[in-house]
This record gives structure tokens, sequence and C-alpha cells, in this order.
């Protein structure tokens, strides 16, 4: 008994530590609505099913749990290379300073804040809209509290070809942070955008992206989530796609002490695409480590394709989880769908728990899914070492080879080889 | 070159003794083949000289140009100068080719404190190479033995040992698995690397391979030991009365 009233304290008390910006009515009624969907059902416990491998507690607890600072020292920033616009958040709040302006040819960029007071603005159709279709069948309170109490994020509208990445930056500085972001991305017809987000972003950060890609529009998104070690995060991509558009996401974790990432994606137009990728590498010995990919694509159209590739490297009791469902709607005629998930177990206490699912109401589609738990093959270990290859090196050359095909779904190959270094260096730093 | 003394191996898992005292001496310059019925030890010597795990010495030495192989790690030992074509080559998807042989071959080089060689200096050495063994653009690009015909695996092991240019080079049954053109382009491979600073160790079966890679010295393996050593004609020999004779005249 004790436990089944405990439910609704822990969303009391974690409604009660924040409060709703008041913005313009329009969003006010989003608001309000959105912590409806919190209220009822209420935020997630162990006891969920959606939630059985991944323990909520900290993600849902009224504070943030504290997190150090990770100090990178001089180490080369991600994306440094790379020509785009920045805008940075610390802690969740915006840095005007560190950001570039926000002025694109061919694309509008506006702040959250901002926009949610304004009498009217185009995000009044998509604040909370895809992510309220997100919540059937499976409730996602928590990305409902994040549209009703999102203090900021980037508003991006992209008419065109945007001519270079606009770059989301997560500085965490203060070690008890607790920050929500919500992002907008709408593409219009025949549009195109890369998008690029990395940072831990605070001690507890809970963010929500909703991307409308339209007719022949194409997303493309690129996230690397930090290096501190003990932040923690939950974040929801909610995207819908019109015909022949494309969505393609890779995301790169490596540390963090919780993590679960949700792709949630609504095929709605004929002939679109879309890809979702993760590379996860944890390593227990510098700190524990969870990370959650949880994936939900919706086939509602006709010879549309989506492809979902997640890989994990574990090792010293990390642990990974994959849920994946792949729905194949009545009509989602010619569907070709793929789900794979995979982990590399580097000892014997790391774990992976995997649940694909495939819930199919077409006749003529084709699915296919699969997930594996493995070891470093050791018959390769020894024939690369045979040809000269010292040890360590030749176990990462596996494990970068057992990555290949997620960090393949990468297209720009300037952004592939940022997160190879980034991978090549978390590597080098766990040679044995 | 090679000099294995009373060498004792037994599995680490079962304790079962595979070798039972192999005395063997190599010679630069010199070709010697090893022979024998299946389950006699021919391939485990190959593998303990190569370092792979799930082997314990029990007794005896084994020394490359006078250095301890068996107290060095299987990347020691290849950097020393030993190499082992497999008689299974392992398929490694994810790793490319030629990315396999660029790191072998750099590895090596900076063991031996020479330069590493750029991408385009490699690409120049591995051409020419490539071509002798018929091994075209496509096979180098490919995952490293991924759905290469028991031929193509086969060349592939010669295109390594002719890029790392090893001093003594041990062949495990290299001849399995070949057709007859296959099994000459081999061994042209093979012929080509031999000079006077070179030692190899053939082993095999059949004495077909050793009509293409003409042996100084021929070895008969039997229950973990040499049981019998001659020159090229003791490989006819097996070939037209099976190792039967042989074995009984010992006993």
């Amino acid at each position: 008994m004790t436990q089944a009233q405990a439910e609704p304290d822990i969303t009391r008390a974690r409604l009660a530590a924040l409060s709703r910006p008041d913005g313009a009515a329009w969003s006010n009624d989003i608001r309000r609505m959105a912590e409806a969907r919190v209220r009822t059902p209420g935020l997630p416990t162990r006891r969920d099913e959606y939630w059985k491998f991944t323990d909520p507690a900290s993600l849902t607890q009224a504070e943030a749990p504290a997190a150090a600072v990770f100090d990178a020292g001089d180490e080369a920033p991600l994306y440094g290379g790379i020509d785009r616009l920045k805008i940075v958040f610390v802690d969740g709040a915006f840095d005007a300073g560190a950001s570039d302006a926000l002025e694109m040819e061919g694309v509008e960029i506006d702040l959250l804040s901002e926009v949610l007071s304004k009498d009217t603005h185009w995000a009044c159709d998509l604040y909370g809209t895809l992510e309220t279709r997100g919540q059937d069948p499976v409730a996602r309170p928590l990305a409902a509290l994040n549209t009703a109490y999102a203090t900021n994020g980037a508003v991006i509208r992209v008419t065109g070809k945007a001519p270079k990445p606009i770059s989301l930056v997560y500085l965490h500085q203060a070690e008890t942070s607790d920050a929500i972001l919500h992002h907008l991305v709408k593409v219009e017809r025949g549009g195109g955008v890369t998008i690029l987000e990395n940072g831990p972003a605070a001690a507890r950060f809970n963010k929500c992206m909703e991307i409308d890609v339209a007719d022949g529009a194409a997303f493309h998104h690129v996230r690397v989530q930090g290096r501190d070690h003990e932040r923690r995060c939950i974040s929801h991509m909610f995207a819908r796609l019109g015909v022949a558009s494309t969505y393609k996401s890779f995301t790169l974790t490596a540390n963090g002490v919780l993590t679960r990432n949700e792709n949630i994606i609504e095929i709605a137009g004929d002939n679109a695409s879309a890809h979702v990728a993760g590379a996860a590498l944890g390593d227990g010995a510098s700190g524990p480590f969870h990370h959650d990919d949880t994936v939900f694509v919706t086939h509602d159209a006709a010879h549309c394709e989506s492809r979902q590739v997640f890989k994990k490297v574990l090792r010293n009791g990390a642990k990974g989880v994959f849920q994946g469902k792949i729905l194949v709607k009545p009509g989602a005629q010619k569907t070709d769908g793929y789900q794979i998930s995979q982990a590399l177990l580097l000892d014997e206490d790391s774990s992976f728990q995997a649940k694909p699912e495939l819930e199919i109401y077409a006749d003529d589609v084709q699915c296919s899914h699969g997930s594996t738990t493995g070891a470093i093959d050791e018959r390769a270990l020894f024939y690369l070492r045979s040809r000269g290859v010292p040890e360590g090196e030749a176990a990462d050359l596996l494990v970068l080879a057992f990555l290949a095909e997620a960090i393949d779904e990468i297209e720009d190959e300037r952004l592939q080889e940022d997160i190879l270094t980034r991978l090549r260096q978390w590597l080098e730093r766990r040679r044995t | 070159m090679l000099d294995i003394k009373n060498l004792h191996v037994s599995l680490e898992e079962e304790g079962k003794e595979i070798l039972k005292g192999v005395d063997l001496t190599v010679e630069a310059g010199r070709v010697h083949a090893i022979m024998g019925p299946n389950g006699s030890g021919k391939s485990t010597l190959g593998y303990v000289l190569s370092g792979r795990d799930g082997y314990e010495v029990t007794e005896g030495s084994a020394h490359l140009e006078g250095a301890d192989l068996l107290a060095m790690a299987p990347e020691e030992r290849a950097a020393a100068g030993l190499f082992l074509a497999f008689q299974y080559p392992v398929e490694i998807p994810g790793v490319g080719n030629m990315t396999f042989l660029r790191t072998a071959v750099n590895a090596q080089r900076k063991v031996r404190g020479e330069e590493e060689l750029s991408a385009a200096e490699f690409l120049k050495v591995i051409r020419e190479k490539a071509r002798m063994l018929k091994i075209d653009a496509d096979m180098l690009k490919r995952p490293v033995n991924v759905g290469f015909s028991g031929g193509e695996k086969k060349r592939n092991e010669i295109l390594q040992m002719a890029i790392l240019e090893p001093r003594m080079c041990i062949l495990d049954e290299t001849d399995s698995g070949l057709d007859v053109d296959a099994m000459k382009l081999v061994a042209e491979g093979v012929n080509a690397l031999r000079d006077a600073g070179r030692g190899f160790l053939v082993i095999t079966h059949y004495q077909r391979l050793l009509d293409h890679i003409k042996p100084d010295v021929v070895h008969i393996m039997a229950d973990g030991r040499i049981v019998k050593t001659s020159g090229p004609e003791l490989a006819l020999e097996v070939e037209q009365n099976g190792y039967g004779d042989i074995l009984a005249e010992i006993a």
C-alpha cells in the first residue's frame, strides 16, 4: 500500500519543485494541457513496463542529483573544424555572448522563451503537438513535463537548404543544474538542415525536440552527449515525416551515469525514409554507466523505409538497454523496416538488455530485426596480433569495426571523421 | 634461423600432450616441409610458434635467430620476423583489408624504429604485389577475408606475407581447398619470396604443393614427433605409398 501511494507523491513532489513559465494565452494553454498529461498517468517508476530496464527515479525526483563538472582541459572542441551557427546554452540558459547571431539564409531562428510570449507565431501549431501524438500508444510523461516546463530552446524554421549546420552547444557549469530545453524544427517543403548537438547540458537534462519534416524535405542530426561522467539525461525526439522526406539521426554517447534517448518517428507521407542510429560506449570504471535507447517508428504510409542501428560497447559493469519498435499500420504497404541492436561486452560484468518489437498490420511489407550480445572475437584478435598489431590496437580496431554500421549512418564525411576521432580517443584513454 | 629443441606442448584445458619432443632446425635460405597424417601435431606446431592461446609448453624451447619465441607476445613474434599463413584465415567484418594491411605493416615498422608509411606510400607498395597474386582493388577494399573464396583467402595470406617480408614463414596447409590454378598462383607468390635470408616451413598433407614449392628438406611428423627427415624424395615416397610404410618402418 505504501508503494501505491508513492507514485502520485513522486509526481506531486516533482511538479512542486517547478513553476510554469508565463507566456501568451495559446502557449499557457499548451503548457496547462501538457501538465495534465504528466499528472495522468503520473511520472514513471521502475514498475512501468516501459521502464522495466531503466530506473527513472533520478530523472523524476524533485531535485537534480549533483554531478561533477568534467574538465576536458585543452582538448579540441567537437565540430571545431566545421563552419556552423552556434547556439549556446549553459546549464539550460541561453548564452547570447557565446552564441552566433541567430541569422542564416533560408532559416528563421528564434528562442522558445520569446516565441511563447508572442501573440501569434507558427510555433503554436507545433509546440507540444508531436509530443502529444507521441503519447499514444505509450505514455511519455517526462516529455509532457518538458512541454509544460521548458524554459527555453531553439525554434527553427527552414525554408531552403541551410548553408551550414546549426549547432546546439550545451555546457554544464553548475553541479546541481536541472535543465529543461525544448526545440522546434520545422523543415518546409524541399528544405534541408543539419542540426548538431553536443555537450552534457546540466547535471540533469530533460530535452525534447519536435521535428516536422515536410514533403521532400531533409533533416539530419548528429549528437554527442558530452564527456561528463555523472550527468543524467532524458531526451525525446518526436518527428513527423512528409512525402519523400528524409530523417537521419545519429547519437554518440560515451560516459554519463544515466541516459535515456527516445526517438518517436511517425512516417506519414509515402516514399519517406527514417534512419536512427546510435553508438554508446560505457566504462563502469569511470563511474556507473546506464544507457537506454528507446525507439518507436510508426509506418503510416506506403513505400517507406526505416532503419534502426544501435551499437553498444560496454565494460566494467556498464549497462545497456534497447527498446525498439516498428509499427506498420494498415495500408503502409511496401514498407521496408530494419532494426539491429548489438552489444559488445568487453568483460563479464557488463550487461545488455534488448526488447525488439515488430507489429505489422499490412501484408506486403519487409521487416527484419536482430539483436546480439557478444564478446571480442578472440580468433580475429589473434589473427591481427599474429600480423604484428599490438593487442590494444587490435582490440580497438575490432571495436571500431563493430561500431562501423552505426557510424556509416552519418552522411557528412567531416562529421563522421569528428565522431571517429572522439571514439578513438575514448578507446585510447582506456587501452590496456 | 628457427631452432626448436625438445618441444613438448599440451592442450591447456584438457592437459592432453600434442607435441612430444619436437626437434627441428630451419636454416636461412632453405625450405623445409613437414608432412604427416591427421592429428600428428603439424598445425599445433605452427600455432604454438606464432603464440596462439590454449597451449601450454611443458618442456623445450623455440628460438628465432637466437630470440626466445616462447617468451614473446604474438605481435612481438611477428615483429621479430615470424609469419604464419593460416590454414583457415579469419574473417573480420568491418575492418577493410587495406586498413588491416597498413596497420600491420606500420605496427611492425614502429617496433623496428622505422618510419610509418603514409597511405600513398603504402598504396605503391601494395599495388605491385597484389597484381602478382591477381588480387584486385575490390578485394583490397572489402573487409578482411569476408566473402572471399577459399582461393582468395589463401592468396590474401600470401599477399600479407609479401608485404610484411618476414624472415621465417610458416605455411599451414596453404594448399587445402585450392584448385590447381590457385595453387600455382600461391606457389609463385611463395617462390618469389625465396631468398638466402629467409626460411620456410611448409606444413602439408600432400605432396602436390611440393611440386610447386620445391623443398630442400622433408620431415615426417607422427604422434607429436619428427620421425623421419630426408630430402625431397621423401615426399614422393609418401605420395606413392602413404604414411603406413614409413610409420611401420620406424615402429
